[in-house]
């Protein structure tokens, strides 16, 4: 298992590297960044200052190589539009982010599962059918729409949420938090359930169809043959197969809710790092662009870890295959 | 000694399609007694299993008991609620399914489907419960019993995995065992082993199994009594010698002649001809008529019933009084 972890764990350097390179040189030839710092009126003069003081006038392995000598260390540069560290600014706005993620997985999972679990035992019944007719307009209607809907509901004609911003915020230490004032929650509550309602319904259909799949099986008949409760039976038996598959997806799904919060920040002004990265897009701001990248990036990769190793802890077939393969 | 522990009367099931109801069961009539194994024989498709899972109320829908009684232990068991059928499945019927390896759940140790069961029917402490289960496991001679409780299915052989299940079904001592041809998917080495494990404990204890089968072998070493099955109705009953040396019924002496003989290698095996009537093609009369050589006139359109012959049951109008030599 320790050989299997570290194997991913290398693999996963890799995939960053790449990822740092690509980010770092697909920006290298968008726009020039010293136009937009400088504007109209410059010098050649005031030029090669910036050039120098950026590090644009050294070749481009030398660049990348910094680029990543720095990002080890959690230094990605001075912001080409602020004029402050990158870090600073992405560290700042990073707890609006992830606090905004963890909620919508939370009910996307908390709901998937159980709405999927829901639907599948009582497939035929009206209520698992008017969530699964439900389930189909979460997946087909793009996030924006979402936000929009849901801003127009309960924010303009009800006004019981706020449609914009994080609301009072408390901080603890260098961690700015929104939970612990009721602004702070009521204002989540909207941008949490449209960045979530997508993958909420994905997790939900998943886990129906293998829940579905899971019950057709004969240990399933074979637990029933012994008069095991229906409690057991679906929780015990069936659900803990049918989360094997499950994980791997929903482990995807979780780092595309850190990427898609991009629109759900914008529609919300959500003052988080995808709305740092929609901004510094406009100035071709490549430190903080680049910053982000590697950042989602490495979440990604933690979370497709993570994943691998519940493997371990769920599929004891898995488990013992590994450990055979260390001897 | 004699008493029954299962009682069969007329029992039909029934699955309604768009079309047509059919009729995979159809008027079954037998008993099973303490400590007796009943073997069932007939082609693929005949009902054995619509039959057995009708017994311990694992009908999947839309099947269903359209007719008929069932008795367990001189109680009526066919029209119970659900949740007081839930309480007999385990407790009074264990059930064994083919294939081992399908049949347990593949993300727990044996132990704890082991211990879950116990717990739920005996109501005792999960100290206990985990001593029984060693003790099952050693009963079904699995070897090293007590250290491999907590390994998982796949980490044993198919034969093994078979003990587990036979284990599990016996786990809260029921008074009935229906076995759906637990050999089948076994490699043959291990097959007469799982027999003769499942018969030891059930022996010692005086279980009544019902045991469907294909394997002719298989049922001339276990069974006490036969049951032949065709096209949903049993059309000949016995003990297991009268039903293998002096078989009454046509099909009967078809289904005995397609046993390959163990000596002289080159002997015919006397196939039936034809195949079994699709259910929703049934003939009338007696539905094996088609296929039967000495089919004659009332067989056309007058179902016989399974009527004492000897010591055996036989639902043929040969045996009938009124037409014999006629
Ligand atoms: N859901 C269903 N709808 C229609 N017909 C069905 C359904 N389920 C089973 N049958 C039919 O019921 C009949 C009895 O099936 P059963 O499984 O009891 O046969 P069997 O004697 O156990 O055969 P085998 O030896 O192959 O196990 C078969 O003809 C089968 O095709
Ligand atoms: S009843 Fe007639 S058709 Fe049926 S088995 Fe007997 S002889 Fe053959
Ligand atoms: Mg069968």
């Amino acid at each position: 298992m320790i050989a299997f972890a570290i194997r991913r764990i290398f693999q996963s350097i890799i995939v960053l590297l790449v990822v740092g390179l690509v980010a770092f040189a697909m920006f290298n030839f968008v726009g020039d960044p010293v136009d937009s710092m400088l504007g109209q009126e410059r010098t050649d003069a005031d030029v090669e200052r910036v050039r120098t003081q950026l590090g644009l006038d050294k070749p481009f392995p030398v660049q990348y190589y910094r680029f990543l000598e720095g990002a080890i260390q959690g230094n990605f540069g001075i912001s080409y539009r602020q004029g402050r560290p990158v870090s600073e600014m992405i560290a700042e706005r990073l707890p609006a982010t992830l606090e905004l993620a963890f909620v919508s997985a939370f009910l996307a999972i908390i709901f998937g599962v159980t709405l999927g679990i829901f639907t599948a035992i009582y497939k035929k019944g009206w209520a698992a059918n008017i969530i699964m007719t439900l389930s189909l307009i979460g997946v087909s209607l793009p996030t924006f729409l979402i936000g929009i809907l849901l801003i127009y509901l309960f924010a303009v004609e009800l006004s019981w949420l706020p449609s914009f911003g994080r609301g009072e915020v408390v901080d603890l230490g260098w961690w700015r938090t929104g939970f612990l004032t009721k602004s702070g929650l009521l204002a989540i509550i909207l941008p949490a359930i449209t960045l979530g309602l997508y993958q909420m319904t994905l997790i939900m259909r998943l886990v129906r169809s293998e829940m579905l799949e899971v019950l057709r099986q004969d240990y399933i008949r074979f637990a029933r043959a012994r008069g095991l409760k229906d409690r057991s039976i679906y929780f015990r038996h069936a659900l803990k197969n049918t989360l094997v598959p499950v994980i791997t997806v929903t482990g995807m799904q979780l780092g595309s809710i850190i990427a898609f919060a991009i629109i759900t920040e914008t529609v919300f002004q959500w003052p988080g790092v995808g709305l740092l990265f929609i901004n510094s897009i406009r100035f071709v701001d490549i430190p903080v662009m680049a910053a982000y990248l590697m950042l989602i990036s490495l979440m990604f990769v933690t979370i497709n870890f993570i994943v691998d190793m519940l493997y371990f802890a769920i599929d004891p077939r898995v488990r013992l295959e590994k450990r055979g393969d260390e001897k | 000694m004699s008493e029954n522990i299962l009682d069969v009367i007329d029992l039909s099931v029934e699955i309604p399609t768009r079309h047509n109801i059919l009729k995979p069961v159809d008027g079954l009539n037998f008993n099973i007694k303490r400590g007796e194994i009943l073997g069932v024989v007939g082609e693929s498709g005949a009902g054995k299993s619509m039959a057995g899972n009708a017994i311990i109320g694992l009908l999947e829908r839309p099947a269903h008991i359209a007719d008929g009684e069932i008795w367990l232990n001189k109680k009526r068991i066919d029209n119970l609620p659900a949740e007081s059928m839930r309480k007999i499945r385990g407790k009074e019927i264990g059930m064994i399914f083919q294939d081992p390896l399908t049949s347990l759940n593949p993300l727990l140790p044996i132990g704890e489907q082991l211990t879950e069961t116990i717990i739920e029917h005996l109501k005792i402490s999960k100290k206990e419960a985990l001593d029984r289960a060693i003790t099952l496991l050693e009963e079904v001679r699995i070897p090293a019993a007590t250290q491999r409780i907590n390994a998982y299915p796949h980490q044993f052989s198919g034969g093994m995995r078979q003990r587990v299940v036979i284990a599990l079904a016996l786990a809260a001592e029921p008074s009935l065992v229906i076995a759906d041809e637990p050999t089948t998917a076994l490699d043959v080495s291990v097959q007469a082993q799982i027999i003769s494990v499942l018969k030891k404990i059930c022996k010692e204890r005086g279980t009544a199994i019902m045991l469907i089968t294909h394997d002719m072998g298989v049922i001339a070493e276990s069974a006490d009594r036969v049951a032949v099955m065709y096209s949903g109705q049993i059309v000949e009953i016995g003990k297991t010698y009268n039903i293998i040396k002096k078989p009454r019924h046509p099909y009967t002496v078809g289904l005995m002649g397609s046993i390959p003989a163990l000596k002289g290698d080159n002997e015919r095996l006397v196939q039936i001809p034809g195949s079994m009537p699709r259910l929703n093609n049934i003939p009338p009369g007696c539905s094996f008529h088609p296929r039967c050589e000495k089919a004659f006139e009332p067989c056309y359109n007058k179902r016989p019933l399974l009527s004492k012959i000897g010591d055996s049951k036989v639902a043929c109008w040969l045996y009938d009084e009124g037409y014999k030599n006629g």
